[in-house]
């Protein structure tokens, strides 16, 4: 009896917690939409395309990727990415090469090729779209801290 | 045991004697225009046939082909893209010129006989013999400077001011001055890829 007395105060406690957060206006993927109609799908943006870097916020951040990656694998079979950013690919292709903490492994022992580890691109490094921030970003770069000081 | 030979070598004797003197009852108008009739059926049904074996879906009516390589083409700008312009199994893997097509096709009677014995009827073994199959497409598009790439591509069209930085200085080096052909650079963009150690330009 206790324990039944509890799962309901438990399942009613989810419950209000689950309104109070919809009714405050919480972002949520439906938006608010009632639970029977279907909100209309968040625009998608272009992924920008001008093989311009950007600036890193900080210096160990991973570089964005500057360009469309559309279908290119990474996969046990294949890596499109290091078949141009590879050390020995870069004569060809004149991309940056791979940075050399990806050619060492966690011991900081270097190695031949890219490191295992280091091995999923887009784990680290993602490609950018010029859309309006989902949230108000209250990052300072260093530099202006020290400014500041 | 040799009488359905012996009949069969008569037959042939019948037909070569018969087919070898002029004809006895029938005009020389009705043997033109018989002739030019039966010619121009054989010749349509002919390449109505053909032309049947070229359609995408011919090609993924074998589990085969339905079942790996075209799963893997929908997702990439071949079959997907902004402009609706698509390119369809044999516009990249036939060649349009007519010579070519038939040798392509002659070659694809081996096709036919994996499909008899059922070389790549799985998944496993298809991926385990993907690179060997891959690699003939390969060779084929190199051998023939990327020829059914260039069927739509055509370097005088593209304007490569509407590329990327990247895209345009790879073109202008190495497309521009044939150091490299289509396909040298863009191999795996309509499927995926088989294991691709080994292969240049590849880590």
């Amino acid at each position: 009896m206790r324990s039944f007395l509890i799962s309901i105060a438990t399942i009613i406690g989810f419950l209000a917690l689950g309104v109070s957060a919809y009714s405050d206006g919480t972002a949520t993927l439906r938006q608010g939409a009632p639970i029977l109609t279907e909100p209309d799908a968040p625009k998608m943006n272009k992924v920008e395309n001008k093989d311009v870097k950007r600036v890193r916020n900080y210096p160990e951040q991973p570089p964005t990727i500057p360009h469309k990656v559309r279908s290119y694998e990474i996969s046990t079979n294949a890596n499109k990415c290091l078949s141009c950013h590879a050390r020995t690919r870069t004569g060809e292709s004149q991309a940056p090469m791979v940075s050399v903490t990806h050619y060492m492994d966690r011991d900081n022992q270097v190695l031949a090729t890219v490191s295992p580890r280091r091995y999923f691109c887009n784990q680290c490094h993602v490609t950018q779209v010029d859309a309006p921030p989902l949230v108000e970003n209250e990052f300072i770069d260093v530099e202006n801290i020290i400014k500041a000081e | 045991m040799l009488t359905p030979f012996k009949k069969l070598w008569g037959m042939a004797c019948w037909i070569w004697s018969h087919g070898n003197r002029p004809a006895k009852h029938l005009s020389i108008g009705f043997l033109t225009i018989g002739g030019f009739v039966a010619g121009v059926m054989f010749w349509g049904g002919f390449n109505t046939t053909l032309e049947l074996t070229n359609t995408e879906e011919f090609c993924v009516s074998c589990h085969e082909m339905g079942d790996n390589v075209f799963v893997e083409l929908k997702p990439t700008i071949h079959y997907s893209n902004r402009s609706g312009v698509r390119a369809s199994c044999p516009d990249c893997h036939v060649p349009h010129n007519w010579t070519d097509k038939i040798a392509r096709k002659m070659q694809a009677s081996k096709e036919v006989w994996g499909k008899l014995f059922g070389t790549i009827n799985t998944r496993e073994k298809f991926l385990a013999e993907r690179r060997r199959l891959a690699g003939h497409e390969w060779d084929r598009l190199k051998a023939n400077n990327s020829l059914e790439c260039r069927n739509c591509h055509s370097t005088t069209s593209m304007d490569i001011t509407a590329q990327s930085t990247r895209a345009a200085t790879a073109h202008q080096t190495y497309l521009f001055t044939g150091e490299k052909t289509c396909i040298d650079c863009h191999k795996g963009i309509a499927h995926e890829l088989p294991d691709m150690t080994g292969v240049e330009g590849w880590k």
